[in-house]
């Protein structure tokens, strides 16, 4: 079987290679282009051959979310929603469902390791400039990944309805009562009563297992059509496709297929073995992924010592409890998410890569990462005395990398750009 | 060369000095140490130091809970039967000295106390205790075994410093036996200059004798500890022991996937 390709990229699949197809596989292909797609995609898709390290986290990101669905479906089996039954369903898969423990636990563990390997896939875009044009839509599917995520991440939390989760969902569904004039009424439509109570933990499942999966998958699909579409930057910041041989194909560029699919194999195997080391060993990671107040059912009646939201969300917790005024705290943290909107517009350095930008935007970046961090760190302590004045600080770092990025990064001195990307084979 | 000899000399002997001087310090600190550990002073630092795969304290624990905790307190998610062959309980054993009569093995651990006298009696119905090891961690189950001591203000007589005014009374006493809690009183700042006072527990005084020894009843808490951590995640063994297996079948299965990538990249230069 051969797939003639118009521009002659290799022309037999590697499975395949000087075997006869089967009939079977001939008459779908008839009807279904199965060879087709995966010589377009995979085998004919070129990308840079210099990605490192950080370029592993694309790909990790997909096979967390395939293991969210797929643990999310057989909890759904056990789960049995509502203010009664939830927490005692969750125990009783920890306890009674045949490795139930495992299923519960990768979810819980899955959850943060996705936020990890997003947050890593966009300090990678901040690293090489793959937000730049023409990656700008890429870049904004990519927010509206991560923005369906945490919505994912925060109604998922609620549902064992352990005291943690009662109480951080009426701590962020009150958020929404400092908009003005219509606030009050707008709680009261999310919760679906005047309390977080039975109402809102229904609508938080069906949103949870059926609405945001389905719109998290298709913001996943355009951002890989995005993606194939203009083509993967790299650690260089160069348009390979600039750069054509006499076949017609990118001289810096090589199939995904084999090349990276086998490279990302050894990228998800390694994620797997720090999964499983937490899975394993330390499911709850003391208190960071599954918090202990959380072990006991939820109680409108008994508030936990400190609210935190988990881990994941405190940055920007951090920078809502920074403000005295809780109106103005809550505008500052959807600047603080939304900023990241506005990045291929802030940035206006001659170059995309860091490797050929000068100090300025190094320290800009180095800073912005560890303010992030900080908060993150204070988001977990008590919004008290000198926590709050280095909220204050990191807050003003953080919003200062975006907003003064247009400046910084225009006369920041830039090193000559390459003309073919760094590669040294090993 | 003479002063240089001596100023090596000068300071081997001042590194010795030091050291000498620290180590009776810690020898000092380390009976100090001892002292407040027998009379409590340090009691926020005392560590349950239990271990769930030691299955005869575990035992030992199941056996307490039954004497001493199932009269008030529930293990709700705990099936009789499952904590037989977790601890591996002998069937007929189980029947005849742990499982209340009337009840079956495929029941959950159920105190007979109702809910609404316990309320009447305590003010508030006793927590089940299946996750309270999950909750509130091992030592503060520890701490709060170890700190009741007797209050008269108290309804129940005795009051304690891991949960002030609880409404536990001091069940274990009959054999940890009765002790006081000496408070000393410290002044602290008040508001606008005033000096206000605090009282901050000093130390535990024996008043009387139980059946255990202190270094016995620090055991038999340690056990029953150890078995509300097991009650907590009864599966928790067993998620170790197959952690191994998984996290050493990743490595290789990372090592091979590694390998090929390593052949299909030779062509890439």
């Amino acid at each position: 079987m051969s797939v003639k390709n118009a521009s002659g990229a290799p022309a037999t699949l590697p499975s395949t290679k000087g075997a006869t197809p089967s009939p079977l596989w001939a008459w779908i292909n008839k009807r279904l282009p199965v060879d087709q797609f995966i010589q377009d995609q995979l085998i004919g898709y070129y990308a840079p051959k210099n990605f490192n390290i950080w370029y592993f986290f694309g790909s990790i990101a997909l096979v967390v979310l395939a293991l969210q669905l797929l643990t999310g479906i057989f909890l759904t089996m056990f789960y049995k929603v509502g203010e009664t039954t939830s927490f005692d369903s969750v125990e009783y898969i920890m306890r009674e469902v045949n490795y139930g423990w495992l299923i519960r636990y990768l979810h819980s563990t899955g959850a943060s390791a996705f936020f990890i390997v997003v947050y890593l896939h966009m300090f990678r875009a901040f690293l090489y400039g793959s937000y730049r044009k023409p990656r700008e839509l890429l870049w904004l599917f990519g927010m509206a990944v991560y923005l369906a995520l945490m919505a994912e991440a925060f109604m998922g939390y609620v549902l064992p309805w352990g005291n943690m989760s009662f109480w951080g969902a009426q701590v962020i569904v009150n958020l929404f009562g400092t908009i003005p004039g219509i606030g009050p009424g707008l709680v009261e439509w999310i919760r679906g009563d005047y309390g977080i109570a039975d109402a809102t933990l229904n609508r938080f499942f069906a949103l949870h297992v059926v609405a945001l999966p389905l719109g998290l998958l298709l913001l996943v699909v355009l951002h890989l059509v995005a993606l194939r579409t203009t083509g993967s930057n790299n650690p260089d910041g160069i348009e390979i496709k600039e750069k054509l041989g006499p076949d017609g194909k990118p001289l810096d560029g090589i199939p995904f297929h084999p090349y990276y699919t086998v490279k990302d194999v050894v990228g998800i195997g390694i994620f797997f073995v720090l999964l499983a080391i937490v899975v394993f060993f330390v499911p709850t990671l003391g208190g960071l992924f599954l918090e202990s107040p959380n072990f006991e059912v939820a109680n409108p009646l008994s508030t936990p010592e400190h609210i935190a939201p988990v881990w994941y969300f405190t940055p920007f917790y951090a920078i809502l409890r920074a403000v005295p005024d809780q109106r103005w705290g809550a505008l500052l943290m959807l600047l603080a998410v939304v900023s990241f909107l506005f990045v291929p517009w802030l940035d206006r350095s001659p170059v995309k890569s860091m490797r050929y930008r000068g100090p300025l935007s190094r320290i800009a970046l180095a800073l912005f990462a560890l303010s992030f961090v900080a908060l993150g760190y204070l988001g977990l302590q008590p919004a008290e005395g000198l926590y709050v004045v280095l909220a204050r600080i990191f807050a003003a770092i953080y919003f200062a990398f975006f907003w003064l990025m247009p400046f910084y990064s225009k006369f920041d001195p830039v090193k000559p750009v390459p003309e073919r990307v760094v590669y040294h084979a090993h | 060369m003479r002063t240089e000899l001596r100023r090596v000399w000068q300071g081997t002997a001042l590194v010795a000095a030091a050291l000498l001087a620290a180590g009776a310090l810690a020898e000092t600190s380390g009976a100090a140490a001892e002292e407040a550990s027998k009379t409590g002073a340090d009691w926020k630092s005392w560590h349950a130091n239990t271990d769930v795969t030691d299955l005869p304290s575990v035992q030992r624990g199941a056996r307490n809970f039954r004497n001493y905790c199932l009269g008030c307190h529930s293990l709700k998610y705990e099936r009789w039967s499952r904590l037989g062959s977790d601890l591996a309980i002998p069937e007929k054993l189980l029947e005849t000295d742990l499982i209340p009569p009337g009840d079956k093995p495929t029941q959950y651990i159920m105190t007979t106390m109702p809910a609404a006298d316990a309320e009447t009696w305590f003010g508030k119905v006793p927590p089940d205790l299946s996750l309270m090891a999950r909750a509130r961690g091992r030592d503060y189950l520890y701490q709060f075994l170890t700190t009741f001591y007797v209050d008269p203000a108290r309804p129940t007589g005795a009051n304690n410093l891991r949960l002030p005014t609880t409404a536990m009374p001091h069940v274990l006493s009959e054999l940890e036996g009765l002790k006081a809690a000496v408070f000393r009183d410290v002044a602290k700042p008040g508001e606008g200059g005033a000096v206000g006072h605090e009282q901050v527990f000093d130390h535990f005084e024996p008043l009387a004798q139980g059946r255990l020894s202190p270094a016995e009843y620090q055991a038999f808490v340690r056990d029953t500890v150890n078995f509300l951590d097991y009650v907590g995640e009864p599966t928790q063994a067993a998620r170790r022991s197959l952690g191994v297996w998984v996290v050493l079948f990743l490595l290789v299965f990372t090592w091979l996937a590694w390998l090929v990538k390593r052949e299909y990249w030779k062509d890439v230069h």
